[in-house]
């Protein structure tokens, strides 16, 4: 029930009602529970299909439904776990929301692009559900030429012209968080001050700026061949079709970042929190983030491997692929060690953190696997990238992605989740996680391709075990869904900081006040320092 | 605390300083240009991939195009960039007529350069240069090409000349927010800012002359 | 049925090596799942929190560890690295004695040519112990030559040659699948690899229908397309002679030097003006749209057969199949 302290005080949530309100906002954190709304609604969609995706590949045969359309659902599944789920989850949600309050500011250097970023991503997103339920789209998320240009005639337009402007969303978001990042730090808050989860978004947001323009030019391109039958990428016409592919791997294997480093941001907050302890090795981890954002860039060619692309350019690309493990490496180390003489409670983010460390170490190894031209040239486009993937974007970001959203719940909504049913999904989704998609890794190696509708009887028995492991997840994904919109109601009331946290979010209310801080903060200590919030203490380590 | 205090142009609610203000637009704008040379950067590539991969087609393709009309109107450009840091320096001093006025002398240019490759695409289309069914470029075996040549042509010029449009609006805008005294010495960002995207949109043009119009044209 | 296998059979030189590899990827990736799985579990319970009031002392990094445990790791992946980079490289060079094939994949199907003539679809029948070498391209949209038990993959792109070799060790029936997605039926273009005994191929090759080699082939559609009126064989008429071209290299009219060589036989027909021979007039007409990926094939292998032979067109142990007069394909 409501209480009288909360219904006195006035937060960003109450301050105004009405859907112009909401529709019409400059504050970051009302526009961070939009893209919530948003991003959820995407990721619900995606894993519709990815449950369909999954029920079919039960049996070797196509009997649940026809080729074209299992096209069409492993393309849409695609498109909207990575466009309009996966790209802009931390960033646009936990980003917008707690950046310009860890550095002690009032809101992003730029409130009316935010709310414009925001509107880029909904009428992106809406041009491809548009697509989505006219018909669908059979490309494959990453819309090869020739097929996609010349071949398909599915709404490969429609759709397209939605990644476009989301991608626009993402730029502006990212200009927008590096200028913040660097002309509004509050008064004593050094760059070395700064949380790791400000660095994280720091590193994505120079990806976000350099990237995504290049994948628009290559929508652009496509969107003319197809259009205007011009032969860019069509080899009939002297174009080719490789020259996409570099194209589109130039961003798309950086936005692999842009996914995975805002994941890493929230799991050293979390790590540190629960440890009580500051992130063993914090520049190491800070410039970490930078160097993978930079390596990042280098490394495209390792998805060209077989494409034709020459054998030297292949040796370059494995070489450097190797480089850019290492700060992950680096990362994961730390935070183990940042365990080592803590003060470590279980609460469900250290859950989620243990459970990412875990997987991403996994989802990490299996990528020196495909790094490894001659291990490559056997597993790429089998179901071994697949569940590559899928451990560093599911067992990884998802993960950290609750993470954020159960450590940082409390202050974004003034509740408590419910801590006993918050614990067991996080060991649902863990299991159910597992159980989908390390077959997976057995199926590639014996052969069973990528995108196929159809497949030979004696890969059945490790698909039936990935779609048993699906439901289970899916189960596991429902949960939060139910606790989380309880708990706004239901949910213990919580104080400005439940969980004994440094940053300086936690030095204000729960739910901020509009202007995040009643008093303009001046920081006076390094990150990360417990003393600062502890009464009395027993030393111990 | 500067919570609750009057919003104003120069000093909006976020920034504790005026001086804070201006330098996170300058840098905004900066780093929006960063990602405009990623995006064309990418048909850059594009071109120099097959220009290397057609030289002798690209040749006689670019010889096609009017390197006079393309020489004027990079004149144009250049003395629009001339005006545009006009007003930006009167719109320093506080001058509001000469800021108008250098506007105006800026968008009359710029409407010049863009009604001058209208008149070279119109040229392009009668001549069937265009890309798509009606395309046939004399005296070449291989059309492929030589179509692929005018796709590029067609594409970076295209986009060029849409962000022209687009400074076209924005030096509109300015006007009329310098008419209704918007702008003073001590605030004039955005004049200094659309100074900066239209030096850009210059910049990309001094590009694509020479990649386009001139390179090999001894080949021919 | 009933065992759940984990691995292909390993069926070409490539496979054991390529498994060697994952054995050691494996190893080391199964080391640090555990170090760190285990280390985590132990902190967390031996450090678990015991009262409200603990405040952990701060344990300082030293620059010693973060090297120690960036270069070992950095180590251990330029081991993966060479390995890996060695075993690419060897399938990127196929022995001179290699048998060619020539591999067409169109939406949703796989056209496959022996040089002696014989046709399959879908199908390969190849003989065990002898590196076999595929050219291949696409019709349409980009495919991918995927066969698990050699642990061998190629795209096959439009508009160029890939290739693609393996040494086949074991006679058996091995999967083939298309390995990249193209369409509607991507997951219905899928076939066997047969590896037979050397002597079952013999007589299976001899078996076969009896339409005149891939040269042969080559030398009718030379005759009909007319382009033995510019290329003679003493080079008296207005092109260069091919006699003898296959796998020299060229000198063009812009200086450069090139290997005649399948790509470069391909773009001279389909795109003639683009490499010139120096001392001749860019006056070839192109054969696009007059002739197939196939017919190109057929034409390469006359030319081929015009000498100098790659060994391959001589070690097969099998007399050429004499030209018939009703077999005459343009295809």
């Amino acid at each position: 029930m409501i209480t009288a302290a909360v219904q006195e005080r006035e937060h960003y949530l109450n301050a105004s009602y009405g859907i112009k309100s909401w529709l019409l906002t400059k504050d970051h954190k009302r526009i961070g529970l939009l893209y919530l709304a948003t991003i959820t609604l995407f990721f619900f969609l995606g894993g519709a299909f990815a449950t369909l995706i999954r029920v079919e590949l039960l049996t070797p045969q196509g009997d649940l439904v026809s080729s074209e359309t299992y096209n069409k659902l492993f393309t849409m599944h695609g498109v909207a776990m990575v466009f309009f789920f996966l790209l802009p989850s931390i960033p646009a949600t936990l980003g917008n929301f707690f950046l310009p309050m860890m550095i002690g500011a009032r809101d992003l250097a730029f409130p009316r692009i935010n709310l414009l970023s925001w509107y880029l991503l909904v009428i992106g997103g809406l041009f491809s559900l548009f697509a989505m339920l006219a018909g669908g789209v059979d490309t494959g998320w990453t819309f090869y030429t020739p097929y996609s240009t010349t071949y398909s005639n599915t709404w490969v337009i429609a759709t397209a012209l939605g990644i476009f402007i989301a991608g626009f969303s993402s730029i502006l978001t990212g200009l927008n968080f590096i200028v913040t990042i660097h002309r509004m730090r509050a008064p004593g808050m050094t760059w070395f001050r700064m949380p790791l989860f400000v660095w994280s978004n720091y590193a994505t947001s120079l990806i976000q700026v350099l990237g995504t323009p290049v994948l628009a030019v290559t929508i652009v391109l496509v969107f003319c061949e197809r259009v205007f039958h011009i032969g860019i990428f069509d080899p009939a016409l002297g174009g080719d079709p490789v020259l996409f592919q570099h194209l589109f791997w130039f961003y798309s294997h950086p936005a692999v970042y842009i996914m995975v480093l805002p994941g890493m941001g929230v799991i050293s907050e979390v790590v540190s929190v629960y440890s009580r302890k500051p992130v063993f090795g914090y520049g190491f981890v800070a410039f970490s983030s930078v160097a993978i954002a930079v390596l990042g860039f280098l490394v495209w060619g390792h998805h060209l491997f077989v494409s034709t692309q020459s054998v030297y350019a292949g040796m370059v690309f494995s070489f450097l692929s190797y480089f850019v493990a290492i700060p992950s490496a680096i990362k994961v180390f730390n935070w183990t060690a940042t365990l080592y003489k803590g003060s470590i409670s279980f609460d469900t983010p250290m859950l989620y953190a243990f459970g990412f460390i875990g997987l991403f170490t996994i989802g990490g190894l299996t990528g020196l696997f495909v790094a490894s031209l001659g291990i490559d040239v056997h597993v790429t486009d089998t179901y071994f990238v697949i569940a590559h993937f899928h451990y560093i974007m599911v067992g990884g970001t998802i993960m950290a992605y609750l993470a954020g959203l159960h450590y940082w719940w409390p202050k974004m909504t003034g509740r408590m989740y419910p801590e006993g049913w918050a614990k067991l999904s996080a060991l649902v989704i863990f299991l159910g996680f597992n159980l989908t998609f390390f077959p997976q890794f057995i199926l590639g190696y014996l052969g069973m391709p990528r995108r196929y509708h159809v497949y030979p009887p004696e890969f059945q028995v490790l698909h039936v075990l990935s779609t048993a492991g699906a439901s289970v997840l899916a189960v596991g994904y429902l949960m939060p869904m139910i606790y989380f919109i309880w708990s706004v109601r239901y949910g213990k009331v919580a104080t400005a900081n439940p969980w004994g946290a440094t940053g300086l979010e936690w030095k204000t209310p729960s739910p901020p006040p509009l202007h995040n801080f009643d008093e303009a903060p001046v920081v006076t200590h390094e990150a990360y320092d417990y003393s600062t919030v502890m009464g009395e203490v027993i030393e111990v380590g | 605390m500067a919570n609750h205090k009057e919003e104003t142009l120069a000093l909006r609610e976020q920034f504790d300083t005026v001086e804070q203000q201006k330098d996170a637009s300058t840098l905004g704008m900066w780093i929006f240009l960063i990602t405009e040379i990623m995006f064309f950067g990418g048909m850059f590539l594009a071109y120099t991939i097959y220009r290397s991969s057609y030289p002798g087609i690209f040749a006689i393709t670019s010889s096609s195009l009017n390197v006079y009309i393309g020489a004027a109107n990079t004149v144009v450009l250049l003395c629009s960039s001339f005006t545009m840091v006009m007003a930006v320096r009167s719109a320093q001093l506080g001058r509001q007529k000469a800021i108008i006025f250098n506007l105006i002398l800026t968008l009359i240019l710029g409407f010049i350069f863009l009604g001058v490759k209208a008149y070279e695409w119109n040229e392009k289309f009668v001549e069937h240069h265009v890309p798509g069914p009606g395309f046939h470029f004399v005296g070449i075996a291989q059309q492929g090409p030589a179509q692929l040549f005018f796709s590029l042509y067609f594409a970076m010029t295209g986009l060029h000349a849409l962000h022209m449009v687009v400074g076209v609006g924005i030096l509109t805008w300015l006007i009329i927010k310098t008419r209704q005294g918007t702008f003073t010495a001590e605030y004039m960002t955005p004049v200094d800012v659309a100074g900066l995207y239209w030096h850009f949109v210059d910049i990309i043009w001094i590009f694509l002359f020479p990649l386009l119009y001139l390179i090999d044209r001894h080949l021919k | 049925m009933g065992k759940l296998p984990l691995f292909p059979e390993q069926a070409s030189t490539f496979a054991p090596d390529v498994d060697h590899l994952l054995y050691f990827l494996l190893a080391v990736a199964v080391f640090f799942t555990v170090l760190i799985f285990g280390a985590i579990f132990y902190f967390a319970i031996r450090y678990r929190r015991r009262s409200e009031q603990e405040l952990p002392r701060l344990v300082h990094t030293g620059i010693a560890l973060e090297i120690v445990w960036s270069v070992i790791p950095f180590g251990l992946t330029m081991i993966m690295f060479t390995w890996g980079a060695a075993i690419f490289f060897r399938e990127s060079r196929p022995p001179d004695d290699a048998i060619p094939i020539y591999v067409v994949g169109k939406q949703w199907m796989w056209k496959l040519q022996h040089m002696e003539g014989q046709r399959e679809i879908n199908e390969l029948h190849v003989p065990m112990g002898r590196a076999i070498r595929l050219t291949m391209t696409s019709e349409d949209v980009i495919h991918s030559f995927f066969v698990p038990a050699f642990r061998t993959k190629q795209d096959v792109v439009p508009g160029r040659y890939s290739t693609t070799w393996w040494k086949p060790t074991k006679p058996g029936k091995y999967h083939l699948f298309c390995a990249e997605y193209c369409g509607t039926k991507h997951s219905g273009m899928i076939g066997w690899i047969y590896v037979m005994d050397p002597q079952d191929y013999q007589k299976w090759l001899s078996a076969g229908v009896q339409s005149g080699s891939m040269a042969d082939n080559g030398q009718k559609l030379f005759q009909d397309l007319a382009c033995s009126n510019c290329h003679k064989p003493d080079g008296s008429g207005r092109c260069p002679t091919l006699v003898g071209l296959f796998g020299k290299n060229v000198q063009l009219s812009d200086g450069r030097t090139v290997k005649a060589d399948e790509a470069y036989i391909r773009e001279s027909i389909l795109q003639p003006t683009a490499k010139v021979v120096a001392g001749f007039q860019p006056v070839m007409p192109t054969f696009q749209g007059l002739v197939t990926e196939e017919g190109v094939l057929s034409l390469i292998e006359y030319v081929k057969s015009l000498g100098p032979q790659p060994a391959a067109g001589a070690n097969t142990g099998v007399a050429p199949v004499p030209p018939s007069k009703n077999a005459s394909e343009k295809r």
